[in-house]
């Protein structure tokens, strides 16, 4: 019998990653839910074991051996509890695991349909293989044979508006089902396809793929060109995502049968909880979860949300993909001792095959932690190409558009605007010092302005996420008291000067109304501590044609929150740049990760600083 | 092989390499859609034996009727020579009109010999499809067909040695094995000559990228070796690889490393066993996938003078050593600052212990070959099965 959300006192949730399944353990503790325990272990959906539960029970078993507390019953969970210790009341999961939710997306035009399929696919949280466009620039048999190669999971088509032309979405159809792509999972099921285009080639369209596939239709995903709908599309791939693709995963008859409440992609949940702080703060959120295999990168600005996820930019398995991707230069420049290309790149190979290894030694957790901002900037860069205003709309520019020189290409997203840059995943989460994951954030963001820095404390964002789906107190507590945690507030001038010209200054007024005068030159960063839950008044000046969100030198007011690290005067200037002269670049390095208190004192000796 | 018992404990599996003188291979010959199975239960095969055969559906073809005879998308139908299945061959024509009282036509032409498949009067595009083409899976190992998998192919069942890798490039080969190298020696291309055509080298701690270029003159089957550089790959590949899922590239040769990047030298265990069945044929491939549940590339030498009662006493062991990480299990650790260390587990605290990073950490202490007590992450090592 399924308990009251009252009456519920012991919590279980999952995550099955595509490395690592996540066991999250919480009790109701004198009227208010908090987290008590975490289990890790290799998720076991591929072969050779094919069978995601067993990951799963091993993570859940960690938890008991950690807890005291039984919660594995021979073939799946203890629901509901039978005791003070034994069971669980409620268990929920997501799941990313087996490359999660893969879609390919088609619509008419690149540039307009097929990017809002896309965004909808996102959004939903899926990983798009590909982006398929009448004038994508392909021949026909071209994009029949990438089709057939990359196999799907679920194929999202749009294309027209309500009442326009028919043949172009048609046409793409058409090529679909030339292709008759073969499911990843199973030989049996019938592939689900999500038609959101013009509603009057609904007919056509069914003639065309109901034979043959699973056919659902939703809203037009753009009715009109001036309105992006993508809330329908986006609930039918997850209902598909169950039915369908979940269903036939190694494994996932059990796991479903383990709980009455649908998985949900990982991240569909972590996107939730970013949701919630922009909800709850009423604030503009950029979120990053940066996982073994890929790079979410969320942003909530202004009401819009958007979701982008780098396939191949990973900390473990995909490891070697951010090294392809950036350059080993852009590597090394974020460490602060030698170290030859070969030698980093035997490292990172090596994760790249043993991808659940950890960093034992600190000179290894600093090559992870250089790999990260490498994986963060590169998968913002591919956020913000998503991250823009609708196409295909008639706008009239202003004169300050003009005067900017804005065009309609580049993104909304000003970083000047942005209130909170939050991240998530094992290595951000599992940073032993929180300093080092807000200089990763910083670094690979980049944030300007007054912007609030949070983290997920030991990685369940998405384990909150599926929970918020069924009892969205608990998931609130747990996440305010002991999943995001306050790291501080990042105050970065817009701007550059000369290396040692005063970039800003800074007059804060602290908790007991003592004052902090803080000349922070350019080029480096300084730290005022302020504890969590503590603000202070503060006043910000910015020179040499810096902007702090108020204008081109225009002071700013702000009450800022401290953190676990304090408010962080960065005034390295944006972009930040680092020297050329390897000793110098080294040299300033060592000098920002002093300030922050970043790593242990007594290594930057070693390290030359 | 694979199929795992489901009562392992959370301790248990860290994924290890296989390394065993004697055990049942079963390899899983699955075509990638359904057609023939050839063989029967209890058939005795060879590696190259056809197990089973399927067509695979052919290209298609757009071909841009409504276009090329200037009519309008409905009319299509109407002016198609040929109907849906219909075969056509090469520039035969699909569809045709008449203007000028019948003096001037307009054709459309099938570009490939195949079939019609789809005749469409919303777009006007006619789609043919070319002929299917045959494929073909093996058994790859000699051995027992011990299980049909009704259209999709067998189960063929070998005695034989197994060793894993860690990471490979290159699919199935079959050949000879020949050492080359010691096991801490350089792989160079002086070591690779001309009787070596055909063979699959082994041995050495790093094969080097001129040996790889001699390998590839020569006409080399495979190379097991311990490691490799991460450029001479690259070049091997043509391009960089960024995340580990191989076994597909168009490459002459497949190519195993059993311990990782860089010059690092074989496992002495490794190179024994592979010693041991010198000259003695091989299945090998190099396909590896490393995400959630690995696979690593593997050598097969087929034993069939093994007898079925030693076999038994090999599948009790494989049991017990499969309950993972205990007190007494050999490892080797697979990260710095200990990386390539062979050592064997003397505790497993259950609390959380602070490494030098800083992080709280599962760790098991493990007394090193060399009579070292170090204390690692349990993530860090894997077991060594023997």
């Amino acid at each position: 019998m399924e308990k009251k959300p009252e009456a519920i006192k012991v919590i279980l949730a999952t995550d099955c990653g595509s490395t690592t399944s996540k066991a999250r353990f919480f009790k109701k503790i004198k009227n208010e839910y908090r987290f008590v325990a975490s289990g890790e272990a290799p998720t076991t959906v591929e072969a050779p074991f094919e069978d995601v539960t067993m990951g799963v029970r091993n993570a859940v078993r960690e938890v008991e051996e950690l807890t005291g507390h039984k919660i594995l019953a021979p073939n799946g969970i203890i629901v509901p509890a039978r005791s003070e210790k034994e069971g669980v009341d409620l268990y929920v999961t997501t799941s990313s695991a087996g490359g999660g939710l893969q879609m390919m997306v088609g619509g008419v035009v690149k540039t307009m349909t097929a990017e809002s399929a896309e965004r909808a696919a996102l959004g939903a949280g899926a990983i798009v293989m590909d982006i398929m466009a009448v004038d994508d620039g392909r021949r026909p048999h071209e994009k029949i044979g990438r089709i057939r190669h990359l196999r799907p999971d679920m194929i999202l088509v749009a294309g027209g508006t309500d009442g326009g032309t028919i043949s172009h979405v048609a046409e793409i159809a058409e090529l679909i089902d030339a292709a008759r792509p073969k499911p990843r999972l199973g030989t049996e099921f019938k592939l689900p396809i999500v038609y959101a285009g013009n509603i009057k080639a609904r007919e056509c369209i069914q003639d065309i793929l109901d034979k043959t596939f699973a056919l659902k239709m939703v809203d037009n995903i753009r009715p009109v060109l001036e309105l992006e709908n993508t809330e329908p599309a986006r609930q039918v791939i997850h209902e598909l995502f169950m039915e369908h693709v979940m269903s036939h995963a190694p494994g996932y008859d059990k796991l479903m049968k383990w709980t009455p409440i649908p998985i949900m992609p990982t991240p569909a949940a972590e996107g939730k909880m970013f949701r919630t702080i922009a909800e709850t703060y009423n604030a503009n959120v950029i979120g990053v979860g940066l996982g073994g295999a890929t790079t979410n990168v969320y942003s909530i600005y202004e009401g819009k949300f958007v979701r982008t996820v780098s396939a191949n930019l990973g900390m473990s398995y995909s490891i070697c993909n951010v090294l392809k991707e950036t350059e080993t230069k852009n590597i090394i420049r974020w460490l602060p001792f030698s170290m030859e290309e070969e030698d980093l790149h035997d490292r990172l190979y090596n994760k790249m095959i043993r991808p659940t290894t950890i960093p034992q030694t600190v000179q290894d957790l600093v090559v992870e932690h250089a790999v990260a901002r490498e994986a963060l900037r590169l998968g913002f860069a591919h956020h913000k190409l998503l991250a823009r205003p609708l196409r295909g709309v008639q706008r009239a520019r202003t004169i300050a558009d003009i005067f900017e020189q804005k065009t309609f290409e580049e993104t909304y997203i000003d970083m000047l605007k942005v209130d909170w840059l939050s991240g998530t995943g094992g290595l951000l989460s599992h940073a032993p010092r929180r300093a080092q994951s807000a200089l990763m954030l910083i670094d690979g963001f980049q944030p300007e302005g007054v912007t609030k820095i949070a983290q997920d404390s030991v990685f369940m964002m998405p384990h909150l996420g599926v929970l918020s789906t069924v009892h969205p107190k608990a998931a609130i507590e747990i996440f305010e008291k002991d999943c995001l945690v306050r790291v501080g507030t990042c105050i970065a001038p817009r701007g550059t000067a000369k290396e040692g010209e005063e970039l800003m200054h800074v007059a804060a007024k602290m908790p007991d109304n003592s004052t902090i005068s803080e000349h922070v030159k350019f080029g480096s960063i300084k730290k005022i501590p302020l504890k969590e839950g503590e603000k202070a008044e503060l006043e910000i000046t910015p020179f040499h044609g810096a902007d702090i969100g108020r204008g081109i030198g225009k002071k700013r007011k702000a009450i800022v929150e401290g953190g676990v690290v304090g408010i962080i005067l960065d005034a390295r200037g944006r972009p930040i740049a680092l020297p050329n002269a390897e000793d110098e670049r080294k040299r300033k390095l060592i000098e920002w990760f002093k300030a922050l208190n970043a790593y242990p004192e007594k290594l930057y000796e070693t390290w030359g600083g | 092989m694979g199929r795992m018992n489901n009562t392992m404990s959370s301790q248990a599996y860290t994924p290890g390499l296989k390394r065993k003188s004697a055990t049942i291979v079963q390899q899983t010959r699955r075509l990638p859609i359904s057609g023939d199975v050839l063989v029967k239960k209890g058939d005795d095969v060879e590696a190259e034996t056809i197990v089973a055969r399927t067509f695979i559906p052919g290209n298609v073809h757009v071909v841009n009727v409504v276009g090329l005879l200037a009519i309008d998308p409905w009319e299509t139908s109407r002016y198609m020579l040929k109907k849906e299945g219909e075969r056509v061959g090469e520039n035969e024509p699909i569809a045709m009109i008449k203007s000028f009282f019948g003096l001037s036509k307009r054709y459309a032409y099938s570009p490939v010999e195949g079939f019609v498949e789809r005749i469409s009067d919303v777009t006007g595009q006619v789609l043919v499809r070319e002929n299917p083409s045959p494929l073909e899976i093996d058994a790859y190992v000699p051995g027992r067909v011990v299980e049909i998998l009704p259209n999709e192919g067998a189960v063929v069942e070998t005695p034989a040695a197994f060793i894993q890798g860690i990471f490979g490039v290159g699919g199935e080969r079959e050949g000879q094995l020949m050492t080359v190298a010691a096991y801490d020696e350089l792989l160079t291309a002086e070591k690779i000559k001309q009787e070596c055509k055909a063979k699959i080298l082994v041995g050495g701690a790093l094969v080097t990228g001129d040996a790889i270029k001699k390998a590839t003159e020569i006409g080399v089957k495979g190379i097991v070796s311990g490691g490799i550089n991460d450029e001479d790959l690259t070049n091997f590949l043509g391009y960089k690889i960024g995340v580990a899922i191989t076994g597909h590239e168009d490459v002459p040769f497949t190519i195993i490393i059993t311990e990782g990047f860089g010059k690092m030298n074989m496992s002495k265990k490794t190179f024994t066993l592979l010693n041991e069945f010198d000259d003695r044929q091989a299945s090998i491939n190099g396909a590896t996938q490393i995400r959630a549940g690995v696979i690593r590339p593997e050598i097969i030498i087929p034993r069939p003078e093994l007898k079925s009662e030693e076999l038994v006493k090999y599948k009790e062991k494989k049991e017990f050593l499969e309950q993972g990480l205990v007190p007494g299990t050999t490892i080797r650790i697979i990260r710095e600052p200990f990386f390539g260390a062979l050592g064997t587990i003397s505790k497993l605290p259950v609390p959380l212990r602070r490494i030098e990073t800083e992080s709280d950490v599962r760790v098991l202490e493990a007394e090193l070959e060399d009579g070292r007590r170090v204390i690692v992450p349990r993530a860090n090592v894997e077991i060594i099965e023997e």
